[in-house]
């Protein structure tokens, strides 16, 4: 009897991705899917809003990376009022939003790694999942978790230092920032008492590294082969292929090194990257437009960012980055779970600029916003803890915005998670009739790997609920197992 | 004997999560409020059904989905108290900005007019799959579907006032709201 399986990664109820399965008569894997569940319509409602409400609307979009948005949307209007892109800030301006960026960087993946990976680096995969969150974390190792809370807040103090606020701040405007950092704000954080300054934080993110290099040691088998397939890789990448977060030209490799998209220019993305509809899911699946919709598909976030960049301009990160490229002898890494590691090698990397960068007296410059010639459209991208996020905006002569097209870093990684979670489906799931606990187990850490904002958002303290329904042929229900 | 800890759910509807994140950040006070409170149906562990009758509901995000107006009920029959928790729940915030334009046009924007999707959609597919929800005709905030006890204002509310608030009404002392913080952003 064939068969449809139907996995809510998030709680059916509160429906934000669920994942379905269809099997033949045989019990093989015909087809899976992983749906987005979620419309909200921004393209559309923010048209007829004065421009500079960008930044702090739009935002609104995720309030777990939300830097990302503020400064993306920024970025585009530096264009449209004429400061240019990038460089074309003012030191002080483009220092002050570095700042702001990294100190995202740096909490949204302390907060993975401590709320997310470490319970099941602690307890093992298959724990019981009443202990696998960061409740059983503060329990059994109280020192790790304070580690946890003490590194996000001190990435949430230096955002609210430079944006006002610590989620949805207004630090960036159009052209500039609203303020700089002045020298009392900034011997908050350089002169902090231990561990609130960037040495302990600098000393925690290697500990970090140091704490997974000994779990990849004792697993190496499962890192190294859970969920591994070959894909391209895109990301921004900084003068010379420098992993830059805020800033740079658009590389994609494929998997083998080759690249596919030579540094070009983010203006004009919509020449390089296309998205196609299904009518499955209420995300895209955007491609590189000269490859195609059946082989263009890629990967962005910190795997992909280690994979496309040539060095990390920091010494400590730069180091721990030559030994984690030499397990593939410097070509790409297409092993899904050694993620983890690369995002704790950033984690590291926006510690050090951190530490530069408060130690840089343009923070204190007073030469806020340029402006120059006027634009009626503007594109702006940026490394978001996730990915490479794209605003595009096109405004009318009333200063009101007339388009908006905004690609999310989650977006990108759509067909890689829905691959993942096919390849887990069928490499466990073939020939049975039954959802067991490991196979579910299994598409959570598959799903997990891309730290999807979808369940991200779930993932924020402890781990992705599931539920699975069997269905047969005639789409009736056969079996239903949820995970509580 | 051990005196029952009160118990606590959390939901995040039709919001960015930003709310829930603003509850990490009262910072090391959540290590203490782990020992205070029990957490039930909540992001934050595993538990998706509610398993108990619990104290307090906190509800994140406005309704734009059906799934959103259910489990937005399940939360009223198994919490004795729900708070919404900042402006997308207490007046639809942000969402609800797409009340007033026709959802057909929202959906026609995303996924036919885009510049990254125009021309590469010649079949016009819109997301239409039964594995979606329906999204309704606007977005509600949570008191016109349910009930809601207590409203903490704020986009998201500051972390001082969700900590305070719930130690308010553990204590069952008053909650001081200062004026400061009665505003949106
Ligand atoms: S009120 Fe603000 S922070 Fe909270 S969910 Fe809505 S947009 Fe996000």
């Amino acid at each position: 009897m064939s068969q449809k399986i139907t996995i809510d990664p998030i709680t059916r109820v509160e429906g934000h991705g669920k994942v379905t399965i269809h099997l033949d008569d045989e019990g093989n894997v015909v087809r899976s899917r992983l749906h987005i569940v979620e419309f909200r319509g921004f393209e559309r409602f923010v048209q007829g809003r004065p421009y500079w409400e960008a930044p702090v609307l739009v935002q609104r979009l995720c309030g777990i990376c939300p830097v990302s948005h503020h400064l993306a949307a920024a970025k585009a209007l530096d264009v449209i009022v004429g400061a240019g892109t990038g460089h074309g800030l003012s030191h002080t301006a483009e220092k002050v939003r570095r700042l702001m960026h990294y100190a995202q960087i740096f909490q949204s993946h302390a907060l993975h790694f401590f709320h997310l990976a470490s319970p099941d680096l602690l307890f093992g995969i298959d724990a019981d999942p009443k202990i696998r969150n960061i409740v059983g974390v503060a329990r059994a190792n109280k020192d790790l978790a304070i580690q946890g809370v003490m590194m996000r807040k001190f990435g949430q103090e230096l955002i609210q230092a430079t944006a006002g606020k610590k989620i949805h701040g207004t630090g960036a405007i159009p052209g500039g920032v609203n303020k700089n950092l002045s020298e009392e704000e900034r011997d908050k954080f350089t002169k902090g008492e231990s561990p609130m300054n960037p040495e302990a934080m600098i000393a925690w993110a290697q500990s970090a590294i140091d704490f997974f290099k000994g779990y990849y040691k004792k697993n190496k088998k499962f890192i190294d082969t859970f969920s591994v397939f070959p894909s391209n890789h895109l990301s921004l990448v900084g003068k010379d292929g420098a992993l830059d977060f805020y800033h740079g030209a658009i590389r994609a490799i494929d998997n083998e090194g080759v690249v596919i998209l030579h540094d070009v220019n983010y203006q004009e993305y919509f020449n390089y990257i296309h998205e196609e509809v299904r009518s499955w899911s209420y995300m895209k699946f955007p491609y590189i437009a000269e490859i195609g919709e059946n082989g263009g598909w890629y990967r962005v976030g910190p795997l992909a960012r280690l994979n496309t960049c040539n060095f990390i301009p920091s010494p400590l990160a730069q180091t721990e980055f030559e030994i984690y490229k030499a397990l593939t002898n410097g070509k790409p890494n297409n092993m899904c779970m050694h993620t983890h590691y690369a995002r704790l090698i950033e984690l590291l990397h926006a510690a050090e600029v951190i530490r530069d960068l408060l130690n840089d007296s343009d923070l204190q410059g007073n030469e806020l916003v340029r402006t120059g010639e006027k634009r009626h459209e503007g594109v702006g991208v940026i490394e978001a803890p996730r990915g490479t996020l794209f605003h595009h905006y096109r405004i009318n002569d009333n200063d009101q915005i007339a388009m908006a097209n905004l690609i999310v870093s989650t977006t990108h990684n759509n067909e890689p998670m829905n691959r993942a979670v096919n390849q887990v489906a069928k490499s466990m799931m073939t020939g049975k009739k039954e959802i067991t606990e490991p196979m579910m187990n299994a598409i959570e850490v598959a799903i997990r790997a891309y730290d999807p904002c979808l369940s991200c958002a779930t993932h924020a303290y402890g781990q992705m609920p599931l539920e699975i329904s069997l269905y047969d042929a005639r789409e009736k229900l056969i079996d239903q197992k949820k995970k509580e | 004997m051990e005196k029952k800890k009160p118990i606590v759910a959390t939901t995040s509807l039709a919001g960015c999560f930003g709310c829930h994140m603003s509850i990490l950040d009262i910072d090391e006070r959540i290590l203490s409020l782990i020992d205070l409170v029990e957490f039930n149906k909540s992001p934050i562990n595993d538990i998706k059904k509610f398993t108990e009758y619990c104290d307090i509901g906190i509800i994140e995000g406005s309704c734009c989905n059906s799934e959103n107006v259910y489990t937005l009920k399940e939360f009223r029959k198994n919490c004795r108290v729900l708070i919404s928790l900042g402006e997308c729940s207490i007046m639809g915030g942000i969402p609800s900005m797409r009340n007033g334009i026709p959802i057909r046009e929202c959906f026609e924007e995303a996924y036919m007019h885009g510049p990254s999707v125009k021309g590469h959609n010649p079949e016009m597919v819109l997301p239409n799959d039964p594995e979606l929800p329906m999204i309704l005709d606007r977005v509600y905030p949570c008191h016109e579907i349910v009930k809601i006890d207590y409203y903490l204002p704020g986009c998201p509310p500051r972390a001082d006032l969700i900590y305070d608030a719930l130690a308010a009404l553990i204590s069952g002392n008053e909650l001081k709201l200062p004026y400061e913080v009665v505003k949106y952003d």
